[in-house]
């Protein structure tokens, strides 16, 4: 598998009247063909702004940007981040597509479906209409929908929601990207037609082989597709590691948070739903420690304050599942092991 | 579609009825002899009681205005023997201060009324779109604040010193434009008079409306460019030219349109102060003049004429908005 899409140390701010928001604190991933990273975490965290970088669809006035987003482009790469906009605009729809949470307000109200996707071909392909419509049906006919010519002529609301996040789908595959960033995909729709989009994701994935970065909150999202998962908490990557891995032996606190925050059908009767105590930190003044220290459980099984005072960096006994506290590895493995089989019991 | 229109045609009927009759009530109530304004100085109750029978003001109001309803489709004839003079149709009456019939004076008053509004409404939308679009485009930078300052100027200055200082300047002092231009000239005629006739006016008008229109279109292209679809196109890659000229204003361009038609309309009903400075023998001023003289008959067929205008405007709107926006189409 050969990576198409490394994401170094990336930063990214947003000067306001307030202060400073430091949306994304030093992000790396590396994506390869043919895989899904899920990065996960509650709103505010991070996760669609590191989409939406490596689109490179930030304003260059209002963002301050640091580090790299490299993306293959054929045999060359491109630093999203150092290159102009024109180049970026020639990468967009072709090289990287993304797909948006709402598939109701992210289609052109005013323009067919047909001429909506075939423009993204155009785009990139001028003059070449009669292939753009051509491949305009034959992707629609791919994410499923029944009738693609005639359909093509409608509009966006002759179409129901899920099968707007289809034409979505349908949209993001018309110049065959290698990298699909897919941000919460499912989470406007109903949880039937949800599985029937993550079946169809994973499916063109495999057509297209293509690599996918997907941005959700939903833990049963990830579950299902994700290869690798990123956690994601005030702009920093607090969990990271193989899907299985993270999922069976969280090794971040605020991790474990969440998975034993998801609710159950119990046997047991009714039980409390286990919530994360606290909110998350406010964007402009992030704790000087660990960011999720105020709202942490274990902080007394660290050093002293350490928590408080110095941020834990991204570390793991083994390098593919690394994790950021201060708490010792060994310990957390002992505690955490022990939580998740009482809530999962 | 055609239901459609039906339903608004029989509607629209209703509402210029509806209108007529208020008008003509509100002129019977007034504590006036119209009879008696209809002769100068030098009059006496012969003349007076002549011209009430001959115009028909003798009759109870519902005869006069069933007199009314019937000579706009029949025409009408007012008095006997040989002094008898017939409006044809369509007849708004008979004006005896003008001594003509309603109908010619508003078949001259019209199209200077038409091409003043049509003139100033192409240079408003012009200017006033593109300047909101460039607002909006360099928002906050030096483009952005001078046009706020020219919204500022333009929403803030009446016509009546914008129109005088143009006739002041540019006609008095500089002499750009000749002052002695004596009447409407139809374009086909002589275009270069009918320029020089209507210049003045039209930037006048378009001044104060290009200004709302400016604001209006920076709000509607910041507002648009906000949405998701716009992102979309972004994400496809779209160049950022496309993306403001044709992802955006195609949305933004139907409730400019809804704006341009409603304003047309109210222009059509008169740009009073406009064709008073410029002495322009428009319908404004024809409306002005028979309001002061309460000459009913003028009064009643430009209210009439200015509420059908209104009336069609709307209907021309609902069309135009099925055409741009697929999401009302029936």
């Amino acid at each position: 598998m050969s990576q198409i899409l490394t994401v170094n140390d990336l930063h990214v701010a947003f000067p306001t009247d307030d202060g400073l928001v430091r949306a994304v604190d030093g992000v790396s991933l590396t994506l390869s063909q043919g895989e899904t990273i899920a990065i996960v975490g509650e709103s505010g965290s991070g996760k669609t702004v590191t989409g939406l970088s490596v689109m490179g669809l930030h304003k260059k006035g209002a963002t301050q940007i640091s580090g790299s987003v490299l993306l293959k482009d054929g045999d060359r790469t491109v630093d999203i981040v150092t290159a102009s906009d024109e180049e970026i605009r020639q990468l967009r729809g072709r090289a990287v597509a993304m797909i948006f949470q709402d598939p109701m307000s992210s289609l052109h109200p005013y323009y067919r479906i047909g001429n909506q996707l075939a423009e993204g071909y155009l785009v990139h392909n001028p003059g070449q209409k009669k292939q753009a419509h051509a491949r305009a049906i034959e992707m629609l006919d791919l994410v499923g929908i029944a009738e693609p010519a005639q359909r093509a002529d409608e509009y966006p609301h002759q179409f129901s929601g899920g099968m707007r996040q289809r034409v979505m789908i349908a949209m993001a595959l018309m110049n065959s990207p290698r990298v699909l960033i897919a941000d919460e995909p499912t989470t406007a729709l109903d949880v039937t037609v949800q599985a029937q989009i993550l079946i169809l994701l994973k499916s063109i994935q495999k057509e297209f082989n293509m690599g996918i970065l997907l941005i959700t909150h939903d833990l049963g999202v990830v579950a299902q597709v994700a290869d690798k998962v990123s956690v994601m908490y005030a702009g920093r990557v607090i969990e990271q590691g193989a899907a299985d891995d993270v999922f069976y032996t969280p090794k971040a606190p605020y991790t474990l948070g969440l998975l034993k925050s998801v609710p159950r059908i119990s046997t047991h009767g009714s039980a409390r739903l286990k919530a994360i105590p606290g909110q998350p930190p406010s964007m402009i003044n992030l704790p000087t420690g660990c960011a999720f220290a105020p709202r942490c459980e274990y902080t007394s099984d660290a050093l002293g304050d350490i928590c408080a005072t110095d941020r834990p960096a991204l570390l793991g006994t083994d390098s593919m599942h690394l994790s950021r506290c201060h708490v010792a590895e060994p310990t957390r493995d002992r505690l955490f092991v022990k939580e998740l089989k009482e809530v999962r019991s | 579609m055609l239901n459609f229109i039906v339903r608004r045609i029989i509607f629209a009927i209703i509402t210029l009825l509806a209108v007529s009759a208020v008008v003509f009530a509100i002129f019977s109530l007034l504590p006036f002899d119209p009879a008696a304004l209809t002769c100068g100085q030098r009059c006496t109750d012969q003349i007076i009681e002549g011209n009430r029978i001959k115009l028909g003001f003798d009759k109870p109001i519902y005869i006069q205005y069933w007199l009314f309803l019937t000579g706009i489709f029949l025409g009408r004839s007012y008095g006997e023997g040989a002094a008898a003079f017939t409006c044809p149709a369509p007849s708004f009456g008979y004006s005896f201060n003008e001594n003509e019939c309603v109908t010619s004076l508003l078949t001259e008053a019209l199209p200077v009324t038409v091409n003043l509004a049509l003139g100033a409404l192409i240079i408003w939308l012009v200017a006033g779109v593109s300047l909101g679009v460039i607002a909006a485009r360099f928002r906050g930078r030096w483009a952005d604040t001078t046009s706020s300052v020219f919204v500022l100027l333009g929403t803030s200055l009446p016509t009546f010193v914008t129109g005088l200082a143009l006739l002041i300047w540019v006609t008095i002092k500089w002499k750009l434009v000749p002052l002695s231009v004596i009447g409407y000239t139809p374009f086909l005629e002589n275009p270069v008079k009918f320029l020089q006739f209507f210049i003045l006016p039209w930037i006048t008008l378009a001044i104060a409306y290009a200004a709302l229109y400016t604001r209006f279109t920076r709000a509607a292209v910041l507002e648009i460019l906000g949405e998701d679809y716009i992102r979309t196109a972004r994400a496809k890659g779209v160049k950022e030219r496309a993306v403001l000229l044709k992802h955006t204003m195609r949305a933004v361009f139907a409730p400019i349109i809804t704006l341009a038609g409603l304003d047309f309309a109210g222009l059509i009903g008169g740009a009073i102060i406009t064709e008073t400075i410029f002495n322009l023998p428009g319908l404004g001023r024809l409306t002005l003049r028979s309001v002061t003289e309460f000459d009913l008959s003028i009064v009643l067929a430009t209210t009439l004429l200015a509420a059908s205008v209104v009336i069609i405007m709307n209907l021309i709107i609902d069309m135009l908005y099925a055409v741009l926006d697929p999401r009302v189409r029936v």
